[in-house]
């Protein structure tokens, strides 16, 4: 009968699959060129119906997402396997193990979609693509030698996983850590590409390799590198977060769930993680932009793109609270008996959330009937008016950052009493610490108003940033200390999270996804009629903005096609699991004893299930 | 915790929500736009599910009561008939929220209109060439009466004497969020070239600010622009 449903999910996977592949091959495959003049080459290419660009956004979104996901995920299994290495315990090993599984199926399909983008952008955008490879072309050479390290070092790293083992585990790390830097520089070298279109810098003199170079060093280049990697690293841990999720709302008996409940944990854990640093990279990226050319950043965020970052208030504010949700769930459910106790700080910290996130999603200018707009006299609010500037979208999003952050903290110590006799003075600490960040926090905020802007973004913004980063970095190390020697007073219990506790990690990823098409959509359109902004106009009949509701419907689209193909994925990656012996590499658990060093303490398997 | 108190306080709490933002928060200042009133019961009511499903016991107290109210499972008599009512007025709700929606009105719908677009590229990153010296400045003030403070006021708050007959109504520079938030290229635009001359990137939009151009030397107009920071109390945003 397990057979028999199996062969039938493989039929309508392999249905699906020839489904999509004939939607992508037939269009392109009537591709023709536009009439160029008689010896001009030919600029474009279009697919009639759908459109050339239409059909680029797809692919290139697609591409991205998968390398968000399989540039991401080496990063915390090789964490993970080192966590499992210090302490001893299997389980981390394990994870990372089932990480990198992951990891193998989702690189091929990332690599083909690349090259999918390649040939379609070849085909569709010669010109752009002729004068790319006039400047990039010594760092195509780079980025294959990338490529095929990279393919080299993951191949060693997953196949020799078992066989380094032991003594060789420290080989094992070591690739594990080449890995990551080629997968880095993997990541580095496009987005010069990228950036360049968007802020690009241009030597006539010199050789190839000095142009390519000084094309690479682009203002926006290191902003997006840094911006990119966090959020991989976000994008990674939600969406192993979320097939933890479903692994959990379908697994089959209690070792499964303690598994997959532990696995979710972790893949929240690292979403959040990254997180909490991401809106300052992104800040920081908005910054570059707006003095790379004011124009663009006037576009992006006064322009007809400002309405994109109200959607991506509310993304952002979702995955904040579906994060701390599930953090907050496992307190009510992994730490029997923690209700009383924690539901007043929990209400407080959903209450601030709110707030700030009420705030952050407040526009500047309202969206208003005629007869609203005559009663507020004009589109701003005269009160609510202020919260739709800088000053005020800065301060709730680090007070929502300290937050998660607490909400965090508080998940770690639940559950456990500190034996240290410095542990009250400590404690006390961290609260001034807090409760002064805060403060600061908000005075600088309202403050900025009364400030002239370059003032408000040099020094008080970058404060506030630098206050919030404080905490975490000292909250962090003294609360690691006090957890080292603290009693465990109520044991956690895995596997006995509600069913809502998994559709949360699917959210969250889901969040997340929407969100970097969104973004991605930004920074794309910024560039408006340009190819290469300033340097390379867009003369083809796309050579102007979708409307943002097209746009969105394009964002939702490839939402559901990347939620489609990971799943496929990770169905094929866990096909051979599945026919050696039911669970898939179902992790043995140890019960008590284990520390874990994220917190969330040694899983003890529950039989029951809420 | 008692099991249909918590579905109670939730329901309590959104009318709460949205009498004040509705009916009480008007007294004080200017009403809203029931964009932002559904914007804020939105997060109200994510509050409530988050709070409410914490716990196996909490979500039963929160959506215990609906869901026995949607199955009709215990309830009899009176109560029976008042479900009868509340699902037979959910489906005219919705009926006539869309009748509303899309019937012709003589109303203009909702628009969420781009207050600041990009200027053209021309106008980025110029500088003003006039020295900001009390003598410029006071000149400043001399044109800004006689040609912008009838429209945007004596005081620099979008308060004149003509303002009540436009739509949206003049800018109110001692705003933080107008003027204070652009640079003084962004103003040479906007008053050198006027409604206008606005991108296209601002359509949809409304503004009835002439195209000083015609009239004003680019001189007078950097004095102008000087004159609206310093009569409101701002600064221009600057990049150094």
């Amino acid at each position: 009968m397990e057979h028999m449903r199996n062969q039938k999910s493989v039929y309508a996977y392999a249905a699906l699959f020839l489904v999509l592949a004939f939607a992508v091959a037939m269009p392109v495959g009537l591709a023709w060129a536009e009439d160029a003049p008689a010896g001009a080459a030919t600029e474009y290419r279009d697919i009639p119906g759908m459109g050339s660009r239409n059909l680029i956004w797809i692919v290139a979104q697609q591409h991205l997402l998968l390398a968000g996901f399989v540039l991401g995920v080496p990063i915390f299994a090789w964490v993970c396997e080192i966590v499992g290495v210090r302490t001893g315990d299997q389980r981390y090993d394990k994870l990372a193990k089932e990480f990198t599984k992951l990891l193998t199926s989702s690189y091929a399909t990332t690599a083909l979609f690349g090259g999918i983008l390649l040939f379609l952008l070849i085909g569709l955008y010669p010109k752009l693509m002729n004068y790319l490879s006039d400047v990039f072309f010594p760092s195509f050479l780079v980025y294959c030698a990338l490529f095929l390290l990279e393919t080299a070092t993951l191949y060693l790293y997953w196949y020799g996983w078992d066989a380094m083992q032991g003594s060789k585990k420290g080989l094992h790390l070591f690739l594990g850590f080449l890995l990551n830097v080629f997968a880095f520089f993997i990541m580095v070298v496009p987005n010069s590409w990228a950036t360049f279109q968007a802020s690009p810098v241009v030597i006539a003199e010199g050789s190839m390799w000095a142009k390519a170079w000084t094309a690479t060093w682009n203002p926006t280049w290191w902003p997006v590198n840094i911006h990119r990697l966090i959020a991989n690293v976000v994008l990674g841990g939600y969406i192993c977060g979320a097939y933890a999720g479903l692994k959990y709302l379908m697994a089959q008996n209690a070792e499964e769930r303690v598994h997959y409940d532990w696995m979710g944990y972790v893949g929240n854990f690292i979403g959040v993680f990254g997180l909490l640093p991401l809106p300052f990279a992104g800040y920081w990226l908005m910054r570059e932009i707006y003095q790379y050319n004011q124009q663009m950043g006037i576009t992006l965020m006064g322009g007809f793109l400002s309405w994109l970052f109200i959607l991506q208030a509310m993304l952002i504010g979702i995955l904040f609270v579906g994060s701390n949700y599930y953090f907050w769930l496992g307190i009510m459910h992994r730490i029997p008996g923690s209700e009383a106790r924690y539901r007043r700080p929990i209400l407080t910290m959903l209450v601030i959330l709110l707030v700030c996130l009420g705030v952050w999603m407040t526009p500047h200018s309202l969206v208003a009937s005629l007869e609203e707009a005559r009663k507020m006299g004009g589109t701003h609010h005269p009160l609510l008016g202020v919260f739709g500037v800088m000053s005020a979208k800065m301060t709730v999003a680090n007070l929502m950052i300290l937050v998660t952050f607490m909400s965090f903290i508080m998940y770690w110590r639940a559950g456990k009493e500190e034996t240290a006799r410095w542990a009250k003075v400590a404690k006390a600490g961290q609260g001034v610490i807090l409760g002064i960040a805060v403060i600061v926090v908000v005075v600088l905020g309202v403050w900025g108003y009364f400030v002239p802007a370059i003032t408000r973004i040099n020094y008080f913004s970058t404060t506030q940033v630098l206050v919030v980063l404080f905490v975490l970095l000292t909250v962090t190390p003294l609360t690691g200390l006090l957890m080292k020697s603290a009693r465990t007073t109520t044991e956690m219990v895995w596997g006995v999270m509600p069913a809502r506790a998994g559709y949360a990690l699917v959210l969250n990823a889901v969040m997340v996804i929407l969100l970097m098409t969104l973004m991605g959509y930004a920074r794309s359109s910024s560039r408006v009629h340009w190819h290469v902004y300033g340097v390379m106009q867009d003369t083809s009949q796309y050579a102007y903005s979708p409307a943002l509701g097209y746009a969105a419907a394009f964002m939702a689209l490839n939402t559901f096609m990347f939620c489609m193909l990971v799943a496929f994925i990770f169905w094929v990656a866990t096909l051979g699991g599945e026919k050696k012996g039911g669970a898939t590499d179902t992790a043995s658990v140890k019960g008590k004893g284990a520390t874990s060093p994220a917190a969330g303490g040694a899983p003890v398997p529950a039989t029951g299930r809420q | 915790m008692r099991g249909p108190s918590l579905a109670v306080k939730g329901g309590i709490l959104l009318a709460v929500v949205f009498a004040a933002l509705k009916f009480v928060l008007p007294l004080f200042t200017a009403p809203l736009p029931m964009s932002l009133i559904w914007l804020y019961l939105f997060l109200a009511t994510i509050g409530i599910v988050v709070y409410g499903t914490l716990s196996a016991e909490s979500t039963e107290a929160l959506l215990g009561p609906v869901f026995r109210f949607l199955s009709g499972e215990g309830i009899g008599g009176m109560a029976k008939s008042a479900r009868l009512a509340v699902l037979a007025l959910v489906p005219l709700l919705v009926g006539w929220q869309t009748y509303s929606g899309l019937v012709p009105s003589s109303q203009p719908p909702a628009e969420n209109r781009t207050i600041h677009p990009a200027p053209p590229g021309e106008f980025v990153g110029l500088s003003n060439p006039v020295p900001n010296t009390p003598e410029n400045v006071m000149q400043g003030r001399g044109f800004y009466s006689a040609f912008c403070s009838p429209c945007h006021g004596a005081k620099f708050n979008g308060n004149g004497a003509a303002s009540d007959g436009f739509n949206p109504p003049p800018a109110n520079f001692s705003d933080p969020g107008t003027i204070a938030m652009l640079q003084e290229s962004y103003l040479f635009w906007r008053i050198k070239k006027g409604g206008v001359g606005l991108s296209v990137e601002g359509h949809p939009w409304k503004s009835a600010m002439p195209r000083w151009e015609v009239e004003l030397s680019d001189d007078m107009i950097w004095k102008i622009i000087m004159a609206e920071y310093a009569g409101a109390g701002q600064k221009p945003r600057t990049w150094e």
